[in-house]
C-alpha cells in the first residue's frame, strides 16, 4: 500500500469535494453505512486526478445504487443487475473515461452474478464497489445472498438455510487482478483503497462490508468493531494467489479487511485491435468503401 | 424440350458432409455465370448426423424464392433419395453411389435417370477423404448441365484459398474428376438431359466479378449495419442469427469495430446499451429466447432514450421449439415486448434488399428519435442465400440527430444553467452529449426523471415526460415511408405480409398471372409505427383481402385489425417451421376463388361481407377451415 500512501499524500486535484454536491436529498436511513462509503467515494474521486467529467459513475438498482444522484459525475442509474454489463459497453465505446460501477450486494451477487464472475475473467479496467450489508434494503429486508447462514428478518422469519457467496474467494476465483475488501465505518481506510483500485489497470473488485441500520441487526457497526483488522498491517503478500484465497475464507472472530490480491494482466481493451490507435467513439462512422471491398467478396 | 437456364438443384446428406459448403459453391458457380439464384436449406440442430439438404434454385431473371420442384438430386445417403425423390420433375436426375448405399432401381420412379458415380471409390482414388465426395457431386451436377467447368473452378479455388494451394488443387481435381466422369459415363444423359446451364455474357457489366452479389439475410444485414456506422457489436450466439457474429468478427479489423461475445442475451442487449449511451452505434441480434432475456433492457433503453437496434431473426416457438427453422410467431410479442407504455419502432424486411436499407434506417431513426429499433427477420431471410445488385452505397446517408457541442455546453454553464439531458422538446427529442464532453454532466436513470435525468415520482412531471416519449414517434413518422402496393389497383385478390413470404408471394403472383389471376401485393416494412390509414385504404378498395403468414394465429392480420378496425378475409398460416412455397399461395388464392365463386351464388352482397373468413393451415392436411374453427385457433 506505500504506492497508494504516495499517491494520497500529493493530491492534484482538479476539482474539490464540494464540486461533486448535487441539488438531490440523499434519502438513506439516517445512521446507515452507505454515508461512510459515499464518503470515502467522493474524497477519493476529487483525489484521481481526474477532471470531473472524465469519470462515469454506473449503479444497478438497491439503496447503494441510488449512489450517482449524489455524486456529480456522469452517471447512470440502470437495471438490476446489469451493471457491470453497460458498464462494459460503455468502457469498450470509450476506453478514455475512467468507469466506476456501484452497487449492492443483491445487484451484484444475486442478479448479477453471471455478470460479476465474467466480469472479473474479462478485465476491462474498472472499479466495482459493492456496498454489502448482507441484506435487501430497498425492498425491506429480505435476506441476501451474503446473509449469513440462521440470519432471520421481519421479512424473512425463517432463518436462512443456505451458506452466504463469499465475494472475495469468488473475485479470486473468477481471475479479478485486484481484489479489497473495506469497510464503511473506516473512510479513509475504504478512500485510500478506492484510489489503488482505480489506478490499477484492469477489474479492480471492493467489498465493503455496511452495516444496515434498518435492516440488519447481526452485523452492526458494533459487530465489525470487535471483527476487522487490516491484512496492511500485517504486511499481507496480496501477490500470492493461493494465500490471499485462504485469507479470504476467514470470517468469524476475526474479519480481514485491505487488499487480498493483485496482480498485473493486460486488460480487455488493451487486446482489442480496434482501441490500439484510438478511443471506438472517435473513429469515423462512415465505413462504406470498407463495405464496399468486402461486398465484393460476395461476386 | 430443353430448359435453358432454369434449374433446381438438391443435394442431401448427413449433418456434417459438407452439404452446406458444397451448396453455397453451387449458387456462386451459378451467380459468376451472371445468372440469378436463390437458395434454401434445411438442418436439424445438432452437428453430426440428421438430414440435411440444400435447395439451388437458378434462371436468368431474377429469383425471388425457393420452390417444390427440383431437376437434379444430389444424393449423398439412402434418405435423400427417400425423402426428396418425389419432388422431382418428370425426366429429372439423381446423383448417387450404388456402392455406397445400394438402391433398388426396380422400386423407383422410371421417368427419372439415376446416374451412379463412384464416389467412394474416386475418393479414394485421390487420397482424400470422405468428405470430399462432395465436390465430385458439384463437378457432376455441372457436367450433366454441361456447365463451363472454369466458373466452378474459380470459385473453388475461392472457397479453399485459406487452407493453401494442395488443398484448392485436390478439391479442383476431384470436381474436375466428377465433371469427366459424367461426360465419358452418361453422355447420352447429357445429350438429352432436359435442363441446361450457359452463363451470360452479354454485357461486361454482368461479367463474373462483376456487380451482382450472392448474400444472406444476416450478410446483408451486416453489410447494413456497417455501413449504417456500427462500430460495436455484441451478439450471444443463436440460430439463425449466429451469421451476424461470425460476419461481424471476421471483419472486425478490417472494419476498426470491436466485436463482444457475452455472457448472455441480458448482458448482450446492457453492453450495447452502454455503448450507445457512451455515443457511438452499435448492434445486438438474437432469436426470441434470447430476445426474451433481453425485454427488460429494451425498457431500459426507453427509459433512458438511449438509441438501441436490435435484430430478431425468428425460428419457430415457444422455448427452444425448432432452433433451425423457419417461423414469423415472434410479431405480437416483439410490438409488445417490455412492460410499460413507451414507443418502438419495428421493421421487417423482406428481402437482402429489404435487409440492407432496413439497417441504415433503423440506425438513423434509432438516434435521431433517441428510440428503439427493433428489426424482425427470420431464418429463412436470415440464412437464405439471393442473387442481387450490390447495394448502393451512395444512397446511405448518416443522420446523428441532435446533439450539443462543447461550446453549446459552455453557453449553458456561463448562463449558470445546467444541462437538461431530457429537456421538454416540441418534437420529444432533447440534444445528447456525449459523457466525457465537459459541462455536461447529467444523470440517466431507469427511474421516472425529471429534465435532468433525476428521479421524479411527481404525477405532473409523469405526464410531461410519458407525452414527451410519445412525441418522439410521431415525430418520427414524417421519415417513416407508407407502404405500397404492387400490383394492379383492381386485382381480384389484395394479399398483406411482412417478412420473408415476400419472395413466394412475388412469385406467385407471377404463377396466378398465368392462370389469369389479378393478384396485388402489400408489404408492410413497418410494423410500429404501424401505417393505419394506407392499410385501411387499401383494405377498403381490396376485393378480397389475404394476409400471409407464418404463424399459428395470424398475427398480422389481428395488428390490422387493431389498428384499422377492418378484418381480412382470409388467412394463410403456416407454422411446420417450412418457408412459404409460391405455388401453396397460388393453390390456396386459386381455392379461395372458386369458393367463393360458389357462395357468391347464395350471398349476393358477398364483398361487404368482410367477416367471413377462410383459413388455411399448411401442415394440418391443407384444408380449408371455415370461420368456426378459425376463431377457434385464434383464441
Amino acid at each position: 500500500m506505500e504506492q497508494n500512501e504516495t499517491i494520497h499524500l500529493q493530491p492534484v486535484n482538479k476539482f474539490v469535494l464540494k464540486d461533486l454536491a448535487t441539488p438531490t436529498k440523499i434519502n438513506w436511513c439516517p445512521g446507515c453505512g452507505d454515508f461512510g462509503i459515499l464518503m470515502g467515494l467522493k474524497n477519493a474521486v476529487v483525489e484521481l486526478k481526474k477532471e470531473q467529467h472524465e469519470i462515469f459513475l454506473i449503479s444497478g438498482i438497491g439503496c447503494s445504487s441510488k449512489t450517482p444522484y449524489w455524486v456529480k459525475l456522469y452517471g447512470y442509474n440502470g437495471l438490476h443487475g446489469r451493471a457491470l454489463p453497460f458498464a462494459t459497453g460503455l468502457k469498450l465505446a470509450n476506453h478514455a473515461l475512467t468507469v466506476i460501477v456501484v452497487g449492492g450486494d443483491g445487484d451484484g451477487y444475486s442478479e448479477g452474478g453471471n455478470h460479476f464472475m465474467h466480469a472479473c475473467r474479462r478485465n476491462i479496467d474498472m472499479t466495482y464497489i459493492v456496498f454489502n450489508n448482507q441484506v435487501y434494503g430497498l425492498t425491506t429486508g429480505q435476506a441476501s445472498p451474503t446473509s449469513e447462514k440462521g440470519f432471520k428478518t421481519k421479512a424473512t422469519p425463517d432463518p436462512v438455510i443456505e451458506e452466504p457467496v463469499n465475494p472475495v474467494a469468488l473475485a479470486i476465483a473468477a481471475g479479478a487482478t485486484y481484489v479489497a475488501r473495506a469497510y464503511a465505518g473506516d473512510v479513509q481506510h475504504l478512500k485510500r483503497i478506492i484510489i489503488d483500485a482505480v489506478a490499477h489497470k484492469g477489474f479492480a473488485f471492493i467489498d465493503v462490508l455496511q452495516p444496515c441500520v434498518t435492516f440488519n441487526h447481526h452485523n452492526t457497526f458494533d459487530f465489525y468493531k470487535q471483527r476487522l483488522y487490516k491484512l496492511e498491517d500485517e504486511q499481507f503478500d496480496f501477490t500470492d494467489k493461493a494465500k490471499a484465497f485462504v485469507r479470504a475464507q476467514e470470517w468469524g472472530e476475526k474479519i480481514p479487511i485491505g487488499l487480498f490480491f493483485k496482480v498485473e494482466r493486460d486488460t480487455y481493451e488493451s487486446q482489442v485491435p480496434a482501441l490500439q490507435k484510438e478511443v471506438l467513439l472517435k473513429q469515423s462512422l462512415d465505413m462504406r468503401k470498407q463495405v464496399g471491398d468486402v461486398m465484393r467478396e460476395f461476386s | 424440350m430443353v430448359e435453358m437456364n432454369k434449374l433446381v438443384w438438391k443435394i442431401g446428406g448427413e449433418a456434417g458432409y459438407g452439404i452446406m459448403s458444397t451448396g453455397a459453391m453451387f449458387a456462386r458457380a451459378c451467380l459468376r455465370g451472371n445468372l440469378h439464384v436463390f437458395d434454401y436449406t434445411e438442418y436439424p440442430s445438432l452437428i453430426r448426423g440428421g438430414h440435411n439438404n440444400y435447395a439451388v434454385r437458378v434462371e436468368e431473371k431474377e429469383v425471388h424464392s425457393q420452390i417444390k420442384t427440383v431437376n437434379i438430386l444430389a444424393a449423398l445417403n439412402k434418405e435423400t433419395i427417400d425423402l426428396h425423390l418425389d419432388q422431382l420433375v418428370f425426366h429429372g436426375a439423381v446423383l448417387y453411389d450404388q456402392d455406397d448405399f445400394p438402391i433398388d432401381l426396380s422400386k423407383l420412379r422410371k421417368d427419372v435417370s439415376y446416374l451412379h458415380i463412384p464416389l467412394l471409390k474416386m475418393v479414394r482414388d485421390y487420397k482424400a477423404e470422405r468428405i470430399m465426395r462432395n465436390n465430385i457431386l458439384l463437378g457432376a451436377s455441372f457436367a450433366l448441365v454441361s456447365y463451363d467447368f472454369a466458373i466452378v473452378e474459380s470459385v473453388i479455388k475461392d472457397f479453399f484459398r485459406g487452407k493453401g494451394d494442395e488443398v484448392v488443387q485436390q478439391n479442383i481435381g476431384l470436381a474436375k474428376a466428377g465433371y469427366n466422369y459424367i461426360i465419358d459415363n452418361y453422355k447420352s444423359v447429357v445429350d438429352s438431359f432436359p435442363c441446361k446451364l450457359r452463363k451470360i455474357v452479354d454485357d461486361q457489366k454482368t461479367l463474373a466479378h462483376g456487380k451482382r452479389i450472392l448474400v444472406t439475410g444476416n450478410e446483408a444485414c451486416s453489410l447494413g449495419a456497417l455501413a449504417a456506422g456500427c462500430k460495436f457489436v455484441s451478439i450471444y450466439p443463436m440460430t439463425p442469427i449466429s451469421g451476424i457474429l461470425s460476419f461481424m468478427e471476421r471483419y472486425e479489423k478490417q472494419f476498426s469495430i470491436v466485436v463482444k461475445q457475452p455472457e448472455d442475451e441480458i448482458a448482450g442487449i446492457n453492453m450495447v446499451i452502454g455503448a450507445w449511451h457512451a455515443g457511438t452505434r452499435a448492434l445486438v441480434a438474437t432469436s426470441g429466447g434470447g430476445f426474451c432475456l433481453m425485454v427488460e433492457g429494451i425498457g431500459l433503453a426507453a427509459m433512458t432514450e438511449t438509441p438501441l437496434v436490435v435484430i430478431n431473426g425468428m425460428r419457430g416457438g415457444p422455448s427452444t421449439g425448432m432452433p433451425t427453422w423457419t417461423e414469423q410467431g415472434d410479431l405480437q410479442f416483439i410490438l409488445h415486448a417490455g412492460h410499460g407504455d413507451f414507443p418502438k419502432i419495428v421493421l421487417a424486411p423482406g428481402d437482402v434488399n429489404d435487409a440492407f436499407s432496413a439497417m441504415i434506417e433503423a440506425f438513423n431513426l434509432a438516434e435521431k428519435y433517441q428510440l428503439v429499433v427493433v428489426v424482425l427477420t427470420d431464418k429463412h431471410l436470415n440464412e437464405s442465400h439471393k442473387s442481387t445488385e450490390q447495394f448502393d452505397l451512395s444512397a446511405v446517408k448518416i443522420e446523428r440527430g441532435k446533439w450539443l457541442s462543447d461550446a453549446d455546453l459552455l453557453t449553458i454553464t456561463e448562463q449558470n444553467k445546467q444541462y437538461k439531458r431530457f429537456a421538454f422538446a416540441q418534437d420529444g427529442v432533447s440534444p445528447r452529449v456525449i459523457p466525457g464532453q465537459k459541462n455536461g454532466i447529467f444523470m440517466a436513470t431507469s427511474d421516472e426523471h425529471d429534465e435532468f435525468g433525476v428521479f421524479d415520482e411527481e404525477a405532473p412531471n409523469r405526464i410531461k415526460m410519458m407525452q414527451k416519449r410519445f412525441q418522439k414517434l410521431e415525430s418520427a413518422k414524417k421519415d417513416i415511408p407508407m407502404p405500397t402496393l404492387v400490383g394492379s389497383k383492381n386485382a381480384a385478390v389484395t394479399i398483406i405480409s411482412f417478412g420473408s413470404t415476400k419472395g413466394a408471394i412475388i412469385e406467385a403472383m407471377q404463377l396466378l398471372k398465368q392462370q389469369k389471376i389479378d393478384v396485388n401485393f402489400l408489404q408492410l416494412k413497418y410494423l410500429m409505427p404501424f401505417p393505419s390509414e394506407a392499410v385501411a385504404a387499401v383494405l377498403k378498395n381490396a376485393k378480397k383481402v389475404i394476409t400471409v403468414e407464418c404463424n399459428y394465429t395470424a398475427q398480422l392480420a389481428s395488428l390490422i385489425q387493431e389498428h384499422t378496425g377492418l378484418t381480412v378475409d382470409h388467412h394463410f398460416l403456416k407454422y411446420d417451421g417450412r418457408p412459404v412455397y409460391p405455388e401453396e399461395i397460388q393453390d390456396y388464392i386459386s381455392s379461395i376463388l372458386h369458393f367463393v365463386k360458389k357462395r357468391n351464388v347464395k350471398l349476393k352482397n358477398f364483398k361487404n361481407l368482410k367477416k367471413i373468413k377462410n383459413t388455411v393451415e399448411i401442415g394440418k392436411n391443407k384444408k380449408i377451415k371455415n370461420n368456426k374453427k378459425n376463431k377457434k385457433a385464434r383464441n
